[in-house]
């Protein structure tokens, strides 16, 4: 038990408080909003957020940023609607062909920001605009998808109990989920992601592969990236090259309230989790109010951030001083 | 000779200001031999009309907000809250017209004061708390956004002020308004910088802020200043920006524009880093990529691929600022003066 409780644990910890608070508040205000159905709504409706989040974790946690993920989902959206949709392709190779893509552009970025030292900011905000231009390339207009497989895959689920499924984008979320956790903390390449986020120089000269492990990086974030575009066609059925306009900024936001610090080097995947779901369960909080206009949705969103980052801030101030500069 | 030559050519891949100077020359280039029209001025009623002003028109907005991030980058941080400041402002300001019929020196009163305190706002959060720039300025952007459309219920509104008008429609000696607004800021904040010691303490923070502070520099009051002024920036872009549309779009003013200023900055030379800062630069940067947006629609581009090329803009300019990027050119042009040693 004393382990848990370390000053390294501190903004996880504060995490796990907020959204057991924020939760726990939404259960008393509303009736129905402490179940299984929500819970399961929950990972379903941010699964595409939430895979996205989980590649960005990874990226964060080596120092770096990746702002081309909201832009390669939208990509995918379109490129797998239109592989499907004109080119008659079978879903399943469709869906293989933009994963490989996502990787692809990922690895690409990772190259650019290793071998010419170049920041990741910038490179990934050109990512962020190249993408976005070449989905409009694929195609301008909108493509629904009709097809045998996805009607299928939108139909499976894993049965908890005789009323609520766990539907196909979550079950994605959370095997993606478990296999970071075991990335993270389990694996040489998880240990390299820490000690290349803690102190790039250093670990370099303790033989981290460096070079290697931050192209491995941003090749895992686009390709999670273009997964949470898989996951988002299964919900909308449908590709648009202007979606996930600006959900890379909800994924570092998850990823910042989980506890990683942008700085690099500390934080958890299982602490991106949390943030999915407090971010999610604002939403479906504001949605159990009434029907709240967008203004007050982004209102309500932005101030409760505020509130836990400060929270967050406060609650961490001693270990974190020592990182400030 | 050869080696003055060389270390000329050195000293012109260092230069900050070379590098946009070089791209925007380049584009004018092409457009002297593909399109001479855009070099064709009119005149109508005594002001001056064509695709050379229209880009300058364009790009007053981004310039005006390149100018405050060039500063908060020059500290080492970065503002993504600018395009709901604008939001904020340009609405509320167009509403106050309509509703309340304040006018203009008032309303230019509210811009100011409101867009001071959201920067001081940002300014004491990420100074004070000591939370990061970009998380900070990322939930004001958020959270700045649903204010906007707050005012209006999201509606659209006229623009009915004739000072606001006058800022985004009018002429003065046949050129543009705005661009006698942007030129004023511009020299106001160079020689706020430059002929006071405020632009080395911004440098000095963004270099090392421990050590400047360490060495009397109020690195608190310094950080928080720019946030202010980069928010000031927002909102007189805002005023431009309503001002030549006529109207206010509380969900589109603004939007992506942070991306665009950040853009401008680091394609003019400032380091995304922090430390010397360079507010030409920003201003080139930021006329470089509408003069690459308007030649290439010119050309028979679709608007909506627009962002590919600025992607690429941004990426060459990174590698041009890469240290070894610049070693393989150097090799290379070595190797084409002696090709045969």
């Amino acid at each position: 038990m004393k382990q848990i409780f370390t000053r390294k644990n501190l903004p996880i910890l504060a995490t796990t408080f907020v959204l057991v608070l924020l939760f726990g508040t939404f259960s008393v205000l509303f009736d129905n909003f402490l179940s299984l159905r929500v819970v399961t709504d929950l990972f379903a409706s941010n699964a595409h957020v939430g895979v996205v989040a989980i590649g960005m974790t990874f990226v964060i946690l080596s120092g770096g940023i990746d702002l081309s993920v909201g832009s390669v989902v939208g990509f995918t959206t379109i490129f797998v609607a239109t592989l499907v949709g004109k080119h008659e392709m079978h879903p399943a190779l469709a869906i293989l062909l933009a994963l490989l893509v996502g990787s692809a552009f990922g690895a690409g970025m990772g190259i650019f920001i290793q071998v010419y030292q170049l920041p990741p900011f910038l490179v990934t905000l050109a990512g962020m605009f190249f993408a976005r231009g070449m989905a409009f390339v694929v195609s301008k207009q909108s493509l629904e998808i009709n097809h045998r497989f996805y009607s299928a895959v939108i139909d499976a689920g894993i049965p908890l109990t005789d009323k609520v499924i766990l539907r196909a984008p979550a079950c994605i979320f959370v095997a993606v989920f478990v296999v970071a956790l075991v990335l993270a903390h389990f694996s040489r390449f998880g240990r390299n992601v820490y000690a290349v986020g803690g102190n790039a120089a250093s670990s370099l000269l303790m033989g981290v592969p460096v070079g290697r492990t931050r192209i491995w990086i941003y090749t895992l974030s686009g390709f999670c990236a273009a997964l949470g575009g898989v996951v988002f066609t299964f919900r909308t059925q449908a590709g648009n090259a202007t979606n996930a306009f600006g959900l890379e900024l909800d994924a570092i936001a998850a990823v910042v309230i989980g506890g990683t610090l942008l700085s690099g080097g500390v934080g958890y995947v299982a602490g991106t989790l949390m943030g999915v779901l407090i971010y999610g369960t604002i939403l479906t909080g504001i949605r159990f109010y009434g029907n709240l206009d967008s203004s007050w949705q982004r209102m309500a969103i932005g101030a409760l951030l505020l509130v836990f980052i400060v929270i967050q801030r406060l609650l961490t101030r001693a270990p974190a001083r020592e990182h400030s500069h | 000779m050869n080696s003055a030559s060389s270390t000329f050519i050195s000293r012109f891949l260092q230069s900050r200001i070379v590098w946009p100077l070089a791209g925007l020359a380049l584009l004018l280039l092409f457009n002297l031999i593909f399109d001479r029209a855009f070099f064709e001025v009119t005149t109508r009623d005594g002001n001056f009309y064509g695709p050379m002003l229209t880009v300058m028109r364009l790009s007053v907005v981004v310039m005006l907000l390149a100018m405050g991030m060039t500063l908060v980058i020059a500290t080492g941080g970065v503002d993504l809250s600018v395009g709901s400041v604008m939001a904020i402002v340009g609405t509320l300001v167009a509403f106050l017209a309509v509703k309340h019929h304040l006018g203009f020196p008032s309303l230019l009163g509210v811009a100011i004061s409101v867009s001071l305190s959201i920067g001081a706002f940002n300014g004491v959060l990420i100074s004070c708390v000591g939370i990061q720039p970009i998380v900070v300025t990322l939930i004001m952007m958020v959270l700045g956004r649903g204010v906007a459309l707050n005012i209006t219920g999201g509606s659209p509104l006229q623009v009915m002020d004739s000072g606001v008008l006058f800022l985004g429609k009018s002429f003065i000696m046949g050129v543009p308004v705005q661009i006698f607004l942007v030129l004023f800021v511009f020299a106001i904040t160079v020689m706020l910088c430059r002929k006071t010691a405020i632009g080395l303490f911004v440098e000095a923070v963004g270099d090392n802020e421990t050590a400047s502070r360490l060495s009397g520099v109020n690195a608190r009051g310094i950080k928080v200043l720019v946030y202010i002024f980069s928010a000031v920036c927002a909102a007189l872009a805002a005023l431009v920006s309503i001002g030549d549309a006529g109207s206010v779009d509380p969900d589109g003013l603004g939007q992506m524009l942070e991306l665009d200023a950040i853009t401008a900055v680091v394609v003019g030379g400032t380091v995304l880093t922090g430390g010397r800062f360079t507010l030409l630069g920003s201003l080139i940067g930021a006329l470089l990529i509408q003069t690459l947006a308007t030649t290439l629609i010119r050309q028979g581009m679709d608007s909506a691929y627009a962002p590919v090329p600025k992607a690429l803009v941004i990426l060459v300019v990174c590698l041009l600022q890469s240290q070894k990027f610049r070693a393989q050119i150097a090799s290379l042009i070595g190797n084409f003066r002696k090709p045969t040693s």
